[in-house]
């Protein structure tokens, strides 16, 4: 019956269809679905590139507007993984200049991008509008400059915490005096200076600026003047604020904030002089997203004053120097917080006592709607994990890194299974999860049994033998993305269900029991497995003993073989 | 895969085989050497920290704990941003300045002043004295008074000895000593 439905009534009903999973599901059902599906595809979003190849996926999507690619795996972000192992974006900006691809939004994630590919990308595509970088890096202000040139109806450039060579060009005067169309503009990760005058026409003249972002080289002033042309701004990010509460600049900069009513979330404030902060107390009440991690410059005392008068606070990010104390202010506080990510500010972790099971005890007490958390602690206990699950059973995201990777309850000196078991226990929807502190294959028992929407695992240091690894792999049914160090998962466990992979995302192993004959038996029995093993220093000279034990390895599924762009250190197998 | 010595697990506390790391950039991997045969360092000096998980001990904060490449799992961008932040924002700030015989106590912000000659000039001015010239031989010899402080370990040091970041640094209170009472500074206990 479903058959004979005209396409047109297909279209409009996968029109409403705006989830990956909703669409990819329906492109599953039938060839015509299938179909129409790939012809109305406009977002397509690439977890790892190296999944597909560029033209692949032009081919099936031809109509492709906007693309989101992932690059290295995620514990790249903490230099486990060496430079120049791959994740360039430039193969797939040239398959998509080639095959005349209306690009308009590029969303990249931990990406090598060049500024030749900045440039192609500036150059190929005339409704290009969107640009989002996430920790990536490769580029220059030389290729911010061609985007900034060329990209007409320009309207997001979103750079967060990539690595960017500054060339100290004037990339910011490249904007025409004929683009008015940003709504977003983040630069706050660059180092160096930017032409201050023509930041300022710039704002003044784009009237639907939203979102702006401005890094440590504006100074205070031009804030302020910045600020004055927008008062309708949603999202504001200062690293360098007013240092002298006497100043002239500060009495302005105090007047004009209490005009900009529209500001919803705040964040930046690198360099600060704590004392200047009551300037912002006028928009607190209105906010609800505060990023202060990276402002170790306010004290406790200053911060819980600020925190004090954010009641509708959603989002907070912010350093351990808030203590316990300070998490019990905001637990009276956000009464609507939804995300918390606690940061460690002191990274040689001289044991000074930051933020401990207390503060998290406190928040799951006084906000409810906790659903996202990162928490960085000196200490943790299994009584403060059981408690946090009951009063938050609605956690999606549930992040907990003690500083010492193996520590146990600070009070039994048990391990924190029973605590971690708690959270996926109450926790139905559960679908990110990082665990630290002394784990014993009991938590993976209990993930297995318990998380059954978990599609992301973190683990490191943890559990006594292969039946840790063998009761996530065989218990968590949407698992996708699973990464493990230093824990003691050999061939056994990496062997079991090989057929599990191919329907993860990918599998990171590093520091663990599984030996180069493990990987091998791996990749022959798996063609649509890339298994890569990571080289670094010259034990590797010839083939290495089958025993040998794999310091590295990645592997994931794929369309399209083992990726012609890996470097010399990496084999696939 | 042979696990032995599952009784470590308990008394897991990752230590440090090495002694005073602590200002150190470098990063040495420790593999929990009770899960592995073979404990590998991937980015070296040459240590193997190995055996030191094993001591029965439990739980004593170490004054210098080993860093592990990738713990914290923070990302590079954050740790390079908060460290450098964090050095300018927090030490070498305004520090109490007392002197010998005074009844109250100054405050002097030591990021204004760019090398020892400007500061020691401002605390001339602030308490009208005069400090004269420092050699390294002889510290302060023959003023009446010498500048003195106290750094991060609470040790009482003559200002002039280090150079002048790494006395920003560490510089935790000045004190201006009686020249008489200084003489003792100038040799190493």
């Amino acid at each position: 019956m479903i058959n004979y439905f005209p396409e047109e009534v297909l279209w409009h009903v996968f029109s409403f269809l705006t989830s990956h999973p909703d669409r990819n599901a329906a492109s599953l059902v039938c060839k015509s679905w299938y179909n129409v599906e790939r012809f109305s595809r406009g977002k397509v979003f690439i977890g790892n590139c190296y999944a597909i190849s560029p033209e692949r996926m032009i081919s099936r999507f031809p109509r492709v507007r906007s693309l989101t690619l992932k690059g290295k795996p995620h514990f790249a972000d903490f230099n486990l993984i060496p430079q120049d192992w791959g994740g360039n974006v430039y193969p797939w900006i040239v398959a998509m200049a080639k095959g005349s691809t209306n690009l308009e939004e590029l969303r990249l994630k931990r990406m090598v991008v060049s500024d030749e590919s900045l440039e192609l990308l500036a150059k190929s595509f005339p409704n290009f509008k969107s640009l989002v970088l996430v920790s990536c890096e490769g580029f220059t202000t030389d290729g911010l400059a061609a985007i900034a040139s060329n990209c007409r109806f320009l309207r997001e450039l979103d750079l967060q915490e990539n690595e960017v060579e500054d060339r100290r060009g004037q990339w910011l005067s490249c904007f025409p005096d004929s683009c008015t169309s940003l709504s977003s503009l983040n630069f706050a990760c660059l180092k160096g200076e930017v032409n201050v005058a023509a930041l300022e026409r710039l704002v003044a003249r784009c009237r639907n600026l939203k979102s702006l972002r401005l890094n440590h080289a504006v100074p205070p002033d031009a804030l302020q003047k910045i600020l004055a042309q927008a008062p309708q701004l949603v999202d504001l990010g200062a690293d360098s604020f007013v240092h002298d509460p006497e100043s002239e600049t500060y009495n302005k900069l105090k007047n004009v904030m209490q005009k900009c009513s529209s500001i919803r979330s705040l964040s930046g404030f690198l360099d600060v002089n704590a004392r200047c902060l009551p300037s912002i107390y006028p928009i607190c009440i209105n906010l609800t997203s505060l990023n202060l991690s990276y402002a170790p410059g306010i004290y406790s005392k200053e911060l819980v004053k600020l925190i004090h008068k954010c009641k509708k606070l959603q989002r907070l990010w912010i350093l351990d120097t808030i203590g316990d104390k300070g998490l019990g202010v905001v637990a009276s506080t956000c009464k609507e917080l939804q995300e918390l990510r606690v940061f460690p500010s002191d990274l040689h972790v001289v044991g000074n006592v930051a933020v401990t099971e207390e503060g998290l005890v406190a928040i799951s007490a006084g906000c409810p709607n906790l659903n996202s958390l990162l928490y960085f602690c000196q200490q943790m206990t299994n009584a403060a994990l059981i408690t946090v699950a009951k009063n938050c059973p609605n956690f999606i995201r549930f992040r907990l890194c003690t500083l010492n990777p193996t520590i146990p309850d600070a009070v039994t000196m048990q391990p924190l299974d029973e605590g971690f078991g708690a959270i996926v226990q109450s926790c139905k929807g559960l679908k990110r999860l990082s665990v630290s502190g002394l784990l014993t294959d009991q938590v993976f028992l209990y993930i297995g049994m318990y998380a059954e929407q978990l599609e992301m695992l973190s683990i490191a240091f943890a559990g006594d033998s292969d039946k840790g690894m063998l009761y996530v792999l065989n218990g968590c049914k949407k698992l996708k993305k699973l990464e493990i160090r230093d824990s003691p998962f050999g061939n056994m466990a990496l062997l079991a269900d090989t057929g599990k992979y191919e329907t993860m995302r990918s599998l990171w192993m590093s520091s663990c029991g599984v030996t180069f004959g493990g990987c091998k038996t791996l990749a022959e029995k798996m063609p649509r497995l890339n298994v890569e093993i990571i080289n670094e220093g010259d034990e590797m000279e010839g083939r290495p003993d089958d025993r040998q034990k794999v310091e590295k390895m990645y592997l994931y599924r794929t369309l399209v073989g083992p990726r012609k762009d890996a470097p010399d250190f990496v084999w696939t197998l | 895969m042979a696990h032995e010595n599952e009784l470590n697990l308990k008394a897991t506390e990752l230590r440090l085989g090495l002694p005073g790391t602590d200002e150190s950039e470098d990063m040495v991997s420790i593999a929990k050497n009770n899960k592995r045969a073979s404990p590998e360092s991937v980015e070296d000096s040459g240590s193997k920290a190995n055996s030191a998980a094993k001591s029965g001990d439990h739980e004593t904060s170490s004054a210098s704990k080993a860093q592990i490449v990738g713990w914290p799992p923070v990302r590079s961008y954050r740790k390079n941003n908060l460290q450098s932040k964090k050095a300018e924002s927090e030490s070498g700030m305004y520090v109490k300045v007392s002197m010998d015989g005074a009844p109250y106590l100054r405050k002097v912000d030591l990021k204004v002043y760019n090398g020892y000659p400007e500061l020691l000039m401002a605390l001339e001015n602030m308490f009208k004295l005069s400090i004269g010239e420092y050699s390294e031989r002889e510290g302060y010899e023959g003023s009446e008074y010498a500048p003195a402080y106290e750094d991060k370990d609470g040790d009482l040091m003559l200002v002039g000895d280090v150079p002048w970041d790494m006395f920003m640094s560490s510089c935790k209170r000045l004190r201006i000593m009686r020249g008489s009472e200084a003489k003792g500074l100038g040799c190493a206990v």
